[in-house]
């Protein structure tokens, strides 16, 4: 798994590539709670249109980093999600509870 | 991971894979391996387990052993958070060649992923030179066994024993992190048996093929 940050005014959107799983998402998860808690970086986006696939470990990162996120009084937005992240969100019942965008455009409108 | 990563398992639908010890014949094409070997490094084991080694671990083949037929691959696995990436492309490839649909085969993927993970953090508490044995099986249940109704998986380890009836995921209106694995695999399997014999913990699922739906076009 690769990320990328870009970082702009008030806001860092992160690109992720690969596989987001055990191994993994322990990269992901510090450079979520980097930029939320300690940045308090206002809007912090996830890139995960070239994510393929995420698993429970996975989630439980985006979960604490959107708890993170409410926390300090900022947004964790993601999009790009295909259908394999999905499903996965919506067996985990979280589809309604992150700021979900199909595109980069929508999300940074939001 | 002792295994043959053959390319007849990937193009004919009735190879079987052997457990091999691949420590002693390596294969430089696979992505990871070498990794994985050098994974295998000296940790004080502090759980049941025999550790993986290049003389243990492995099924020794017999000569003349003649394998169930239905045996798709069964394969070794270190404890290795690493290794999972391999085993969930062995996955995707196994469940096309059985003409899984899409769907069902990320949700096959996905609970032996999880299951796998599950090995690793509670059973295993982490160490990453434990052995985990991952074999699959089609199934044939109509009544003739000509055609494939399904895939079997079974997970074996010898970790720390877990009580079946204290296995339970969170309930999902509890919005924390974790507890989700098991979640996935009860919603994604239509079949999971948790056991522990012979100082083994097994866990058995199978996942049924349903056909694609044919739309009729209006009017026949």
């Amino acid at each position: 798994m690769l990320i990328a940050a870009r970082a702009s005014d008030g806001f860092t959107i992160f690109d992720i590539t690969g596989d987001i799983d055990l191994a993994h998402s322990p990269q992901m998860r510090k450079a979520l709670l980097g930029e939320i808690k300690e940045k308090k970086i206002p809007k912090v986006f996830l890139n995960m249109k070239n994510v393929r696939y995420i698993d429970s470990s996975g989630i439980a990162s985006l979960v604490e980093g959107l708890k993170a996120s409410r926390d300090v009084g900022t947004r964790l937005i993601l999009f790009g999600l295909n259908n394999s992240v999905r499903e996965v969100m919506q067996l985990s019942r979280l589809q309604k509870i992150f700021e979900i965008f199909d595109d980069e455009a929508q999300a940074l409108a939001s | 991971m002792f295994c043959h990563w053959p390319n007849e398992f990937l193009t004919s639908f009735s190879c079987c894979l052997i457990v091999h010890k691949m420590a002693s014949s390596p294969h430089p094409g696979i992505p990871g391996y070498t990794l994985l070997l050098k994974s295998h490094s000296s940790l004080d084991v502090g759980v049941q387990g025999t550790r993986l080694t290049e003389s243990s671990g492995a099924k020794e083949m017999k000569s003349g052993e003649v394998l169930d037929t239905d045996l798709l691959v069964r394969l070794l696995m270190p404890s290795n958070a690493e290794a999972l990436c391999l085993v969930r492309a062995m996955l995707e490839r196994a469940t096309e060649l059985l003409h899984f649909e899409e769907n069902q085969s990320r949700a096959i993927v996905r609970s032996v992923d999880e299951a796998l993970a599950n090995v690793i953090r509670h059973a295993y508490l982490g160490k990453t030179d434990l052995p985990i044995e991952v074999t699959c099986k089609r199934l044939r249940g109509d009544p003739d066994g000509t055609h494939v109704t399904g895939l079997e998986i079974l997970l074996e380890d010898s970790g720390i024993a877990l009580d079946p009836a204290k296995l339970k995921g969170r309930p999902l209106e509890d919005l924390r992190p974790g507890g989700l694995g098991l979640h996935f695999i009860r919603q994604s399997m239509d079949e999971v048996e948790f056991s522990h014999k012979n100082g083994k913990n097994q866990l058995r699922m199978v996942k049924y093929i349903v056909p694609a739906t044919v739309t009729k076009p209006e009017g026949e």
